[in-house]
């Protein structure tokens, strides 16, 4: 009897200092900071805390705010379009290369993930940079524009500096999927007489497709939630949600805004993992599992 | 003018030579087997012929043509992989209409053939089934009829019963056969199982390291193989060493305390006192009194398997494995001493210097 109580009891034992720490870290303070969202704030008196809706109406009303939250939409669904055209077929390149070239360029992928994002980020301010950067010099040299591309400050810059971030991410999800791809399909539809477009659109292109969504999940999630890399190409003209909390909460000091935007981001974003994840499942539940 | 011709068909991967100088002619509707063990090479000339793999010499023709030259997507064979290759997104019925749109045959003919092709390997009734969900024995009879149903020139069947068990495979053997017969498809179906070639075969190619052992059919190459390997590989074999005596009477064989005649169809430029090679099969050998066609020796193990007992004998000419039938007669006991007879005929000579 004993015995079996203890047994029932390890798994909780195991998992409870994972699980006091998810509380301690995670839970708590995202409650509070649900909570806090709906307390006052003014200049004179600081945070007041009382209940108000005051918060939810002007970030759900407000024109200023539709801007940032429709600008942060945009800006993650270019960058996991953008890594979705990058990463996919560089995945499948990588899935068909020998052994040892493979941990190679496996390394030249995830290589990146090392540095900090800070470091990457400014290496494309460094790029990017003004009249005088080294692309629009380049562009211009070729001939390829007259005029340099904008690219500080601009919601293009922050696509391109975010997709350089993000598209290790697509090339391992994709990656692992095609990992279960058999071969021999590849040969078995050019016996039936496929070319090999039509092979890979027909019949390596739909085993890559579950990849390629996981994938897109993850990049649209960790854009739309990227705070370095927006706040550096973007500054402070070009705000989207997490730097627009982040202003509220530091600069302005108004925490309850702040709160506002933080919980309306998540929200946004859990909606979107589930949604598209219930979606994935239905659709691909019996032919991949 | 023979249907498929392979002429000195050479593969190399670097210094290995997977396919050595392969001659092969295959005749309109034949099944033929490659078998060997694995790294014979019989899985490279398939791939060759499907054109997966590029040979490094040779020459493979079907109907007159040069087939190298063509495109894989060209060549117009059917092949069943060993891992099947089923599109995991596609249900069993679109899996065998894939080839049939790549050959843009018109959409009610395209369903016609596919519901027919479904029918030839019994699954009509699992056409909207995703191969996940189906069972081993399923997903190989899909495989079949998607490359049943573009009309192959020739069938390629690459080890297709491997991954199935013992019971089903039996099954399956019978049935392929039935259904090559029924749609008359010159087919070539690579294996290392014995049984399974023996089976299912016209002709029987063996190959070991790259060469063709022998080419015939399954009786011919298990009661004459025409090497010691062959009469290895192709079921189970008792290898002694004997040798050629002159007695009043003509020419014997001595294998240990025992002698036999030498055979009429036994090649006779033997000289005597040879040493040589003698190989007897297992169910040829029975348990006999007399003392002059027969060895002695004492039963070790004997092993019941169903329908039959499998005996280990220890002989002056090392150990020997024979098999009875299980039909009710009497057999010696372990540690019995036994005389093992067998007839003249039976006996495979072989000079010791041509063994390899």
């Amino acid at each position: 009897m004993n015995r079996q109580q203890s047994t029932a009891l390890t798994p909780w034992l195991l998992a409870g200092p994972a699980l006091l720490l998810f509380l301690g870290v995670v839970l708590v303070p995202l409650i509070m900071t649900g909570m806090l969202s709906f307390h006052d704030f003014s200049t004179s008196k600081g945070i007041q805390p009382v209940f108000l809706l005051k918060n939810w109406e002007e970030v759900l009303t407000d024109s200023y705010f539709h801007e940032m939250f429709a600008r942060t939409l945009r800006v993650a669904l270019w960058v996991t379009l953008a890594c979705l055209v990058l990463g996919a077929p560089e995945a499948y390149v990588l899935s068909r290369m020998s052994p040892q070239w493979r941990g190679v360029f496996l390394l030249v992928i995830l290589g990146p993930l090392l540095i900090s994002v800070v470091a990457r980020t400014l290496g494309w301010a460094l790029l990017f940079g003004g009249q005088t950067g080294l692309i629009n010099k380049a562009l211009m040299g070729a001939g390829l524009i007259q005029s340099p591309i904008p690219f500080m400050f601009t919601e293009t810059g922050v696509v391109i500096a975010l997709t350089h971030v993000l598209v290790p991410f697509m090339v391992l999800s994709v990656w692992t999927a095609l990992q279960r791809v058999d071969l021999a399909t590849e040969n078995a539809a050019q016996s039936l007489g496929a070319s090999a477009f039509t092979t890979l659109r027909r019949v390596v292109l739909p085993q890559a497709l579950p990849g390629m969504l996981s994938g897109a999940i993850i990049v649209f999630a960790l854009a739309a939630s990227a705070f370095a890399t927006p706040a550096i190409i973007g500054g402070r003209r070009l705000k989207v949600a997490s730097t627009l909390a982040y202003d509220e909460f530091l600069n302005t000091l108004n925490w309850p805004l702040g709160a506002a935007v933080a919980v309306l981001l998540l929200l946004g974003l859990t909606a979107t993992i589930v949604g598209s994840n219930r979606l994935v499942e239905r659709r691909w539940a019996q032919v991949f599992q | 003018m023979s249907f498929l011709v392979l002429e000195g068909l050479t593969k190399r991967f670097g210094e290995l030579t997977a396919v050595d100088d392969l001659h092969l002619k295959v005749e309109q509707g034949e099944f033929i087997s490659l078998l060997g063990p694995s790294g014979c090479g019989k899985t490279t000339t398939l791939q060759m012929i499907a054109g997966f793999v590029q040979a490094t010499s040779g020459r493979v023709t079907l109907e007159g043509r040069d087939l190298l030259s063509v495109k894989p997507a060209q060549r117009g064979l059917g092949i069943v992989f060993q891992s099947y290759a089923l599109f995991p997104h596609m249900t069993a019925a679109q899996n065998v209409s894939f080839g049939l749109e790549m050959q843009k045959v018109p959409k009610v003919e395209r369903e016609q053939r596919v519901a027919e092709a479904l029918a030839l390997v019994g699954l009509s009734a699992l056409a909207d089934r995703y191969p996940r969900r189906m069972s081993g024995g399923q997903q190989q009879r899909v495989a079949l009829a998607r490359a049943l149903v573009i009309r192959p020139r020739i069938l390629l069947l690459d080890e297709p019963l491997s991954n199935l068990d013992a019971k089903l495979r039996e099954e399956m053997q019978i049935e392929l056969r039935q259904i090559q017969r029924t749609v008359g498809t010159t087919t070539l179906l690579v294996t290392h199982d014995q049984s399974e070639a023996m089976t299912l075969s016209d002709r029987i190619v063996v190959m070991n390291g790259g060469r063709v052992e022998q080419v015939a059919r399954p009786h011919e190459a298990y009661e004459h193989p025409a090497s010691p390997f062959v009469a290895s590989f192709l079921g189970k074999t008792n290898v002694m060493a004997g040798r050629l005596t002159q007695i009043a009477d003509g020419p014997r064989v001595a294998v240990g305390d025992g002698h036999w005649p030498l055979a009429q169809t036994s090649p006779n430029r033997w000289s005597e006192g040879q040493s040589l090679h003698v190989t007897v099969r297992p169910e040829k050998i029975s348990f006999v009194s007399g003392p002059v066609c027969s060895l002695g020796g004492e039963v070790r193990s004997r092993i019941f398997q169903g329908n039959h007992w499998l005996f280990q004998v220890d002989t002056a000419c090392g150990p020997m494995t024979v098999i009875r039938q299980n039909d009710g007669s009497a057999l010696p006991l372990e540690g019995d001493r036994v005389r093992l007879g067998w007839p003249a005929q039976d006996m495979q000579l072989r000079a010791e210097s041509s063994a390899s």
